[in-house]
């Protein structure tokens, strides 16, 4: 895709009617559903699913893993898996249509390819642990915790973006 | 009245249904305000570009004022809603560590599901990522229980710890949000910009 350096070629919407839509997104889900939505939770069906095949004594006698298989279906028949699935739907169509669908390594011209997977590797490690910790992602415990008015989803959200600012700077040669 | 689903309304049959229709819409509203993009999300730690700032805090408050709306109009009814649990320090630590994790990586799971989608592969190592984090935790899990499982405050919502007026706290909340989103924008004037 070509990249116009002087200024940004990709258009997206403006923030504030993707923020309302997505808003109403979540009014209707709490409206359909009573619980908000998720995405880490969905990933963690997965791994569940992988241990539970590979090694499924081990998966029962976890005390985590245990508390998500079940003998009667399969983890991955859940809420969160299907609405992952959708996920991935919406956003093909929407690339699609915008002409932003290509395999790159997105990445500052200041870095390797290399260095941006590195991090996105210990990055992706450090967010599934710590949404474990939390019991939600900032989609789950943060944005839907603060539709209710949740007091952790609200700590979380801070922990996360504050933290966030805190440490920028020692990620700054990745972006800037 | 709602929740719908839980009440019997609409058969419990079309959830998974419903979940794949609304994931449809999660995925398409996220890539369509550019969240599959690293660069973009990122620019909010650094002043370049605040659209998580205004598309989350948009989102959170758009759908707190119309859950309070519809509770008040007796369409819905919020003691029924799920309220994600507090547990402090479970809350405060799983915060800081994603906080770390999203500045590193540039996503959050949901973001790099909408990356991977449109063909990123530092989005798929980033979901490869997320799955080992998560095998990492459960493989120690002995290690992380106390925190996970201690200072549990129960389902609470601000109301409960602060003991402010909901209606009120939104208001309050709203306010805050139209001044960070002032902020942010005279934030950007000053800092040079990053094309991506």
């Amino acid at each position: 895709m070509n990249i116009d350096n002087q200024k940004n070629k990709h258009v997206y919407w403006n923030p504030y009617f993707g923020g309302f839509l997505l808003g109403i997104l979540i009014l209707f889900t709490f409206y359909m559903t009573g619980r908000g939505l998720g995405a880490s939770g969905a990933m963690k069906s997965g791994v569940v699913t992988i241990v539970d095949a590979l090694a499924s004594n081990h998966a029962e006698h976890n005390a985590y893993y245990s508390k998500f298989v079940k003998e009667e279906k399969s983890p991955l028949n859940s809420w969160l898996v299907f609405e992952a699935l959708g996920v991935l739907i919406g956003a093909f169509i929407s690339g699609g249509l915008a002409g932003r669908i290509g395999w790159r390594v997105q990445h500052s011209p200041k870095i390797t390819s290399k260095r941006r997977l590195v991090f996105a590797l210990g990055g992706g490690v450090l967010f599934g642990i710590g949404a474990q910790i939390a019991r939600g992602c900032t989609s789950g415990a943060a944005l839907s915790g603060m539709a209710v008015l949740s007091t952790g989803g609200f700590i979380t959200m801070l922990a996360i973006f504050g933290t966030g600012f805190l440490v920028a700077y020692f990620f700054r040669k990745n972006w800037i | 009245m709602g929740p719908l689903i839980p009440n019997g309304v609409i058969p419990y049959e079309w959830n998974n249904i419903i979940a794949i229709l609304i994931g449809i819409f999660f995925g398409f509203i996220l890539e369509a305000s550019g969240f599959s993009s690293s660069r973009k999300l990122a620019g909010v730690f650094y002043g370049y570009d605040f659209a998580v700032l205004k598309v989350f805090f948009t989102a959170a408050l758009v759908a707190l004022i119309g859950i309070l709306y519809m509770d008040y109009l007796g369409y819905l009814n919020m003691e029924q809603l799920y309220i994600h649990p507090t547990y402090l320090w479970g809350a405060i630590i799983g915060g800081v560590v994603m906080g770390v994790g999203f500045v590193a990586a540039g996503f959050c799971p949901g973001t790099s599901l909408c990356a991977v989608a449109i063909g990123k592969i530092d989005a798929i190592v980033y979901v490869i990522g997320i799955m080992a984090g998560i095998f990492i935790f459960s493989e120690l899990y002995t290690l992380f229980e106390p925190i996970y499982n201690g200072y549990f405050e129960g389902n609470i919502t601000l109301m409960d710890s602060l003991g402010v007026n909901r209606y009120w706290f939104a208001f309050i909340f709203t306010i805050i949000a139209i001044v960070a989103f002032a902020a942010s924008d005279m934030i950007r004037k000053r800092v040079k910009k990053i094309f991506y």
